[in-house]
């Protein structure tokens, strides 16, 4: 398939850009493969991408329901950073943002990581002392970190009001400059193509409704296209990971599902750089290229699988949004979505081996999952491929709570609503 | 989301506080079974449909209610107390019963 | 050539006139003029640039799914971007400019971004900007290099940075029936459902009520149907039972029937009366609610569509019918459907000349014949405009004939020369809010639209809304909804007015595109093109989601409102498939936008509110600089002139340890445990036995969470024998009272106890030092507070200056100490009698700042150490985990992680360079700025430490005890401190504590 580029666009515009191929193939599906991939959104493609790539398994299905990328990678708010207390969390994160930094040139797709900045607000001293811990540790693990004064956030975002409306002044901030957006539905597009391009069949509409198994061993699965057979079976489809595990029999996890809704006001002119978070609330702002202000709160706090939110959220949302941003009153709320998140019990995802054998299980983003996208395929294709967790990977395990070895960045224990 | 209180009537899902999973089952406390303890602390059924859970009306009389809800159209089907509704090993214990 | 205003006709006041300003050029319009209206009847053709190429837009719809004619409006330095002029109505002094244009909206260097037109076409950017794989631009250099140039291409109109000074409202509302819209079908749901007394709403998005009535022609009862929907609105306005109200858009619709709205109160007033809001957002919970939101028109797809003078047949009629604007002096029509016809008709009748009618189809009903004749225009059948020709302005069109079954074009292009085309594709019925409430919408073949799903909420559809294509069976059909949603039995002889109106054929023909050479858009804003559809199809975007994404198609500020279904259309052909195949998206809240401030309300500028103790003007009064805990505001320092920070805290804690001082302390959690189980449940929510603790004694506790970490401390103080006072730390006092109320409702409702939160109610101050009960001796009555009567952890209740007291005998600092409790009401009043009998061993109140250093110097934990992740041996509280009875967490906290010997431990620093130590910081075994350690730990507290004469702090370090007594360096790289430290045991001062008990 023919590389993109600018001389590609330039040679395509001047024949009527009636040339361009189908960014990927739609196979139908094979009856068996080295690995079957069940969800084809951002962490899925992104695992085929890197077996392909890294571990040389090309006989790779990725089995998707609907159509490629419908579930939370197209409906995040695109940011990505690595600023993470825990340092089984920073590796991590940090693994996926040096993934980033190359990933346009890898998949020769323009994923648009645009290295703007993630700057978090604090508002009292102790808040700033806390920051000053986390961004302590990232620099400790290699990642780069800054606290900034008042004086250099009003300059650096001038629309914002760092008094906060006198109730919660800024008293600081930390901020990781590596760190910053991605358009978010390149990145599957882009995963697809580079997956597709090194053999991977991706495979739309196509809905699983079992699993195979040989005794306790999964074998393949059951989908809407027919019986599908794989030596690997990889589950990697987070907002809907209880529903598909209860098809293998797993009732129960550490996970429960829940709403968090997301919000783009219309275009506007350049109005801020950076991804900005408000710590005296929970609010992340940020403005695309195409002019909007994306931007986001808390989840709706209850289990959920429809998709939709409700009032409250935006309200509290929308306030802190003018306590921020006062000379954004005005302008007007465009579109809101709603994304489904796995919250694991302790805020940090899932990848790991099992819990059957023949089967990986990929979940438990909370709302993470976005930025993990290159770093998650990896891990879970190196986990795959090896059947064993990368050490990027290790804290990851399932049977880390049973164990006691939780990886809690906020402390809020066993109530996902808080993560 | 509207959720009917049975003390204080229909209200707002913004005075009511999630507190989750009703299908838990806490062991005994004296239990030293790690198993049933980590399933009761960290494992949910997640169910996409009928709901068994608990919400706190912590905006108005602060009673936990036990509440089904479809998870996937929100439609609340039952309300009711939680010290009434809630496990039936509770109840049980409250009865006078051996949990 | 241009448009202009009639000389009559319309419900524009011409007696009034309103001046306004639009790009710094004053213009005159009427009284009920929107901005629309008005530039239009001043001549304007020119009203916006596109987003990508800058193409030159005029005005292409009368009301909010206007694509093109976007406006900045001004209030001094307050800026409201991206209004369409169809929503704006005049009034004296607006001020509106025109967006995404530089230098003029006439001469835009924008532009020449369409002669780039196929190099920059759907999707461009994901296949370029990538840049070289290595040197200077490697990584994303290259493409954030490029990315500035986008940025500033890319958005509408300009965000201001001045606060808005709007006062907005908020506003809860029940009503038995909402009904949204308030057109024929709208306005008789109401009749009907309030014609039995039922509460009703009615809101509309417009100024006036009535709908397509306002403008349509038709006849009810006798009158033009204007008139009949202005009498039916003043007959409901003037029922009890009825609440209208205009401007207001219903843009959600939530669970359980709560639908958001929002009401603009007075952006069409020059001046709001006093304390009127600019905008109300309602809530509003409806047993049921009618939507009669009626359609949206859509437009054909054809070569040069967008030149401004092309027009969607419904807005043209519109123009002239409602606002008597003529929008050209020579109009065409070009339509698939019967609707375009009636527009001609009404256009003539308001003066307009009318000269073709274009219709794809090669036969029409006799009704539309009829229509065109009194139209006096010629009916082109089987025919379509292949061409608009024109730059600024529509200067003429080209016509062919066309097949409408296979599109094919044939024969010679006729050109007409038109300045207006009013083009009409059919209708969209407006689905969205019940697409919001849940459900999928359904395709309907024969009225090529999609129709509302089956409701999953309590909602009724009427009118336009279900497909109605008649006045008449809006009508039948509001009134049906509205005795039906207010639960009266239809009883079949029910009054209908009688309409005049033309019976019309429904059905559009199946064509919204008409392919020939020339750029041709689906969404006008986004300048999607068909053929950029089509490259979409060509790339495999072919699922209308990914149609949506890679084109953005429908993300404009319209929302797709006149371009999904032509868009679905182009895809549908594409595939060989049928619109319902290729599916649609779903609808999400906002129906239509809806401006921040406005649903933040009442909120703006103070989002949370102010928590103050009793005291709190006090402090204030005497210095305090207020430190924000949470919603509280409690004292940092006393400072005295001149003194910085540090000076202040050493000063007020040493006299703490020299003497005596005072802190406030009204802000921790209080909890009131009572009833005969309340010593049961005591045990098992804290680790340490409560039930052995004797009537008029207090005890410190530790309480896990379930999963076995430490949640919280506090001392209980046991009042009676079923009567417990709980404390808790002031950031955890909401999530202890829930974690209680949980245990009790949930787990272990057998146990007789109530849990009441009295942080409220009781004001709180710890006097503290060697001269603490000299103070309390000096003014408490009815009690003595010697160490007979008091000791160590005892409780007394006696009088302060006349006030009842509780005194707890226990200890923050170290030192020898007693929590006064009173009615809060009386707070100050105690507060300054302690003051008064202190003076003589000169008390000094002290803030949180030296509350930390005293609590340091002790090794006490609190929030920061307590952070949830820690267990209670990790902080050196395992001797409070009892081991005969369980406890919440007792099961779950001996898991191997939580006894792991690599787990961090509390732990004291002790400064080695004299230098203070950073909150925050971390601590390596090895380690300089140059060549950072590795983590072993961080700090949680620091302060100087008057008492040993050093800076110290708390920490959390790897394995921390079996470090005691060495060496370790500061790693703060963020605020470049390194230096030595000594690891020392947590309890720095008076490790015995014969202080306290002394």
């Amino acid at each position: 398939m023919a590389e993109y580029s600018a001389f590609a666009l330039l040679r395509n515009a001047l024949h009527g850009n009636r040339e361009w191929k189908p960014a990927w193939r739609k196979p139908d599906p094979k009856p068996s493969y080295d690995v079957i991939i069940i969800g084809g959104g951002g962490h899925g493609l992104s695992t085929a991408y890197y077996l392909a790539k890294e571990h040389g398994i090309t006989n790779v299905a990725v089995l998707e329901r609907g159509w490629l990328g419908q579930g939370n990678i197209g409906r995040n708010t695109t940011m990505i950073r690595s600023n993470y207390l825990l340092p089984e969390n920073s590796h991590f994160y940090e693994h996926s943002v040096k993934l980033w930094e190359n990933l346009s040139h890898d998949l020769n797709y323009n994923v648009m990581f645009s290295q703007r900045g993630v700057l978090n607000l604090a508002h009292t001293p102790a808040q700033l002392d806390d920051f000053a811990r986390r961004g302590n540790s990232m620099r400790h693990c290699g990642i780069d970190a800054e606290l900034m004064t008042p004086d250099e956030i009003k300059r650096f975002i001038p629309a914002l009001d760092i008094s906060v409306g006198g109730r919660f002044p800024v008293v600081g901030g930390l901020i990781q400059k590596r760190a910053g957006t991605a358009r978010h539905d390149a990145v599957a597009w882009g995963f697809a193509r580079g997956a597709d391009r090194r053999g991977v069949d991706i495979i739309e509409n196509c809905e699983v409704t079992g699993f195979l198994r040989d005794g306790d061993r999964i074998v393949g699965v059951t989908t809407t296209r027919g019986e599908i057979r794989a030596k690997k079976t990889a589950v990697a489809v987070a907002g809907n990971t209880g529903a598909v595990m209860k098809l293998a029999g797993i009732d129960r996890l550490p996970i429960e599902t829940h709403v968090l809704q997301a919000f783009v006001s219309e275009g506007l002119k350049p109005f801020m750089d950076s991804v900005v978070t408000f710590g005296a609330g929970h609010l992340y702002v940020t403005q695309s290229d195409k002019g909007g202000m994306v931007f986001g709160g808390d989840i709706d706090g209850y289990n959920t699988y429809a998709q939709r939110g409700n009032l409250p959220i935006v309200e509290e949302v929308m306030a802190e949004m003018v306590a921020l941003f006062p000379g954004l009153s005005r302008v007007r709320l465009l579109r809101s979505w709603g994304g489904l998140m796995d919250m694991s019990m302790d805020g940090t995802p899932i990848i790991t081996t099992g819990p059957l054998p023949g089967m990986y299980l990929n979940c438990g983003w909370c709302y993470g999952g976005f930025k993990a996208t290159p770093a998650s395929g990896w891990c879970f294709a190196y986990t795959i491929a090896q059947d064993r967790p990368h050490k990027f990977n290790a804290a990851m395990t399932l049977d880390r709570f049973k164990r006691g070895f939780i990886v809690d960045e906020k402390g809020q224990g066993a109530t996902p609503r808080l993560h | 989301m509207l959720i009917t209180c049975p003390y204080c009537g229909p209200r707002d899902l913004s005075e009511y506080t999630y507190q989750g999973d009703a299908n838990r089952v806490r062991p005994d406390p004296a239990s030293t079974d790690q198993a049933a303890w980590n399933d009761y602390v960290y494992d949910r059924i997640n169910t996409a449909g009928e709901h068994r859970e608990f919400w706190q009306h912590s905006g108005g009389c602060r009673a936990h209610l036990l509440v089904t809800r479809n998870t996937l159209t929100h439609a609340i089907s039952f309300v009711g107390f939680a010290r009434e509704h809630g496990e039936p090993k509770h109840l049980e214990r409250r009865k006078g019963g051996k949990a | 050539m241009s448009p202009r205003r009639s000389s009559a006709g319309g419900r524009v006041d011409r007696t009034r006139t309103i001046r306004f300003t639009f790009d710094g050029r004053s213009f005159t319009g009427h009284a009920g003029d929107t901005l629309a209206s008005a530039l239009l009847a001043n001549g304007m053709t020119l009203f916006g640039r596109s987003f990508k190429y800058h193409r030159p837009r005029g005005v292409m719809t009368a009301g909010i799914d206007e694509p093109n004619a976007l406006v900045t409006l001004l209030k001094g330095d307050i800026r409201e971007p991206n209004i369409p002029v169809t929503e704006i109505e005049i009034y004296d002094g607006l001020n509106a400019v025109s967006q995404n244009r530089s230098p003029s909206l006439a001469f835009d260097v924008g532009a020449i971004n369409q002669y780039a037109g196929k190099l920059i076409s759907a999707g461009f950017y994901y296949k370029t900007f990538m840049g070289p794989v290595i040197g200077p631009l490697k990584g994303t250099r290259f493409w954030m290099f490029c990315e500035r140039f986008i940025r500033r291409a890319a958005g509408l109109g300009h965000a201001g940075t001045t606060a808005d000074t709007a006062r907005y409202e908020r506003m809860n509302a029940f009503c038995d029936v909402l009904v949204v819209g308030g057109g024929p079908a709208g306005l008789m749901a109401a009749k009907a459902a309030a014609s039995d007394g039922a509460r009703v709403i009615v809101a509309d998005l417009e100024a006036a009520f009535g709908g397509t009535a306002k403008w349509s022609g038709d006849v009810i009862d006798g009158k033009p149907a204007s008139e009949w929907a202005a009498e039916l609105a003043d007959e409901l306005a003037g029922m009890e039972n009825v609440r209208l109200l205009p401007r207001t858009t219903v843009w959600g619709y939530y669970d359980g029937n709560t639908l958001a709205a929002l009401e603009r109160v007075s952006d069409h007033k020059a001046n709001p009366e006093s304390g009127e809001p600019r905008h109300r957002h309602w809530t509003i919970r409806a047993k049921t609610v009618v939507l009669a939101t009626g359609g949206f028109e859509r437009p054909l797809i054809f070569p040069g569509n967008d030149i401004p003078g092309v027009m969607l047949a419904g807005a043209v009629e519109r123009f002239a019918g409602e606002y008597g604007v003529l929008p050209g002096e020579r109009i065409a029509l070009f339509t698939n459907n019967d609707s375009a016809y009636a527009a001609a008709a009404n256009l003539k009748r308001a003066g307009a000349m009318v000269v073709a009618i274009i219709d794809v189809r090669p036969e029409i009903s006799a009704a539309a014949r009829e229509l065109a004749s009194k139209a006096g225009a010629e009916v082109r059948l089987g025919q379509a405009v292949v061409a608009a020709e024109g730059g600024k302005a529509l200067t003429g069109v080209k016509v062919r004939n066309f097949e409408a079954a296979t599109g094919m074009i044939s024969g010679d292009p006729a050109s007409l020369a038109v300045d207006c085309l009013a083009v009409s594709g059919g209708w969209s019925p407006a689905v969205h809010l019940a697409s919001q409430a849940g459900g999928k919408p359904e395709w309907d073949e024969a009225l090529q639209a999609f129709l509302p799903p089956k409701p999953t909420q309590k909602w009724i559809g009427a009118g336009a809304f279900t497909g109605a294509a008649t006045t008449a069976s809006a009508i039948a059909d509001g009134q049906r909804a509205g005795l039906k949603a207010a639960g009266i039995l239809a009883q079949g002889k029910e009054k209908l007015p009688s309409v005049s109106e033309p019976a019309l054929d429904p059905s559009p023909a199946p064509v919204l595109e008409v392919r020939a050479h020339g750029k041709a858009f689906v969404d006008f804003q986004h300048d999607v093109t068909a053929d950029d559809v089509r490259l979409a199809h060509q790339e495999g975007f072919i699922s209308v989601e990914h149609l949506k994404r890679y084109t953005t198609l429908g993300m404009a500020t319209d929302q797709g409102k006149t371009s999904n279904v032509p868009g679905l259309a182009i895809m549908a052909d594409a595939r060989g498939l049928s619109i319902p195949q290729v599916g649609t998206t779903r609808f999400r809240p906002p129906f239509s936008a809806v401006s921040l401030g406005s649903v933040a309300g009442e909120r703006v500028g103070h989002i949370r509110p102010d928590r103050l103790t009793p005291m709190h003007d006090w402090h204030v009064e005497q210095g305090a600089r207020m430190y924000a805990a949470g919603l509280w505001y409690r004292p940092m320092i006393y400072g005295a002139p001149g003194e910085t920070v540090e000076q202040a805290y050493v000063r007020e804690a040493k006299a703490v340890r020299e003497s005596v001082g005072i802190v406030d302390v009204s802000t921790l959690g209080k909890i009131a445990v009572q009833g005969p189980d309340a010593a049961e449940f005591l045990d098992r929510v804290y680790t340490n036995l409560f039930s052995t603790l004797p009537v008029g004694k207090a005890r410190y506790g530790l309480m896990l969470r379930e999963d076995g970490l430490a949640m919280d401390d506090g001392t209980t103080w046991r009042l009676g024998e079923n009567d417990f006072l709980m404390t808790t730390t002031t950031a955890n006092a909401g999530k202890v009272m829930q974690h209680l109320e949980y245990f009790l409702d949930v787990v272990w409702p057998e146990l007789k106890v109530h849990v009441t939160s009295v942080s409220d109610q009781w004001a709180g101050a710890a006097v503290a030092g060697p001269k603490s009960r000299d103070v309390l001796a000096a003014c408490v009555t009815g009690t003595k507070v010697d160490n007979e009567t008091l000791p160590f952890m005892g409780i007394v209740h006696g009088e302060i200056d006349g006030v009842p007291v509780m005194i707890c005998r226990l200890s923050f600092s170290g030192e020898m100490a007693f929590e006064v409790y009173c009615g809060a009401g009386y707070g100050l009043q105690v507060w300054e009698a302690l003051i008064e009998a202190g003076k003589p061993f000169n008390i000094v109140p002290y803030g949180l700042e030296a509350l930390g250093t005293l609590r340091i110097e002790k090794g006490h934990v609190t929030g920061a150490e307590i952070d949830g992740r820690t267990t209670a041996r990790d902080l050196h509280l395992g001797w409070l985990l009892s081991k005969k009875k369980p406890f919440i967490g007792s099961a779950m906290m001996d898991r191997e992680g939580f006894v792991a010997p690599t787990r961090l431990q509390l732990v004291g620093l002790v400064s080695l360079d004299g230098r203070p130590l950073t909150g925050g910081a971390h601590i390596v075994e090895n380690g300089s700025a140059e060549q950072l350690g590795q983590s072993i730990g961080h700090i949680t507290a620091t302060c100087y430490s008057p008492a040993l004469g050093k800076y110290i702090g708390l920490a959390l370090v790897r394995d921390g005890k079996s470090r005691h007594g060495k060496r370790a360096v500061i790693s703060d790289p963020l605020r470049d401190r390194f230096g030595p430290v000594e690891i020392v045991n947590h309890i720095f001062f008076d490790p015995d504590g014969s202080r306290m008990h002394g």
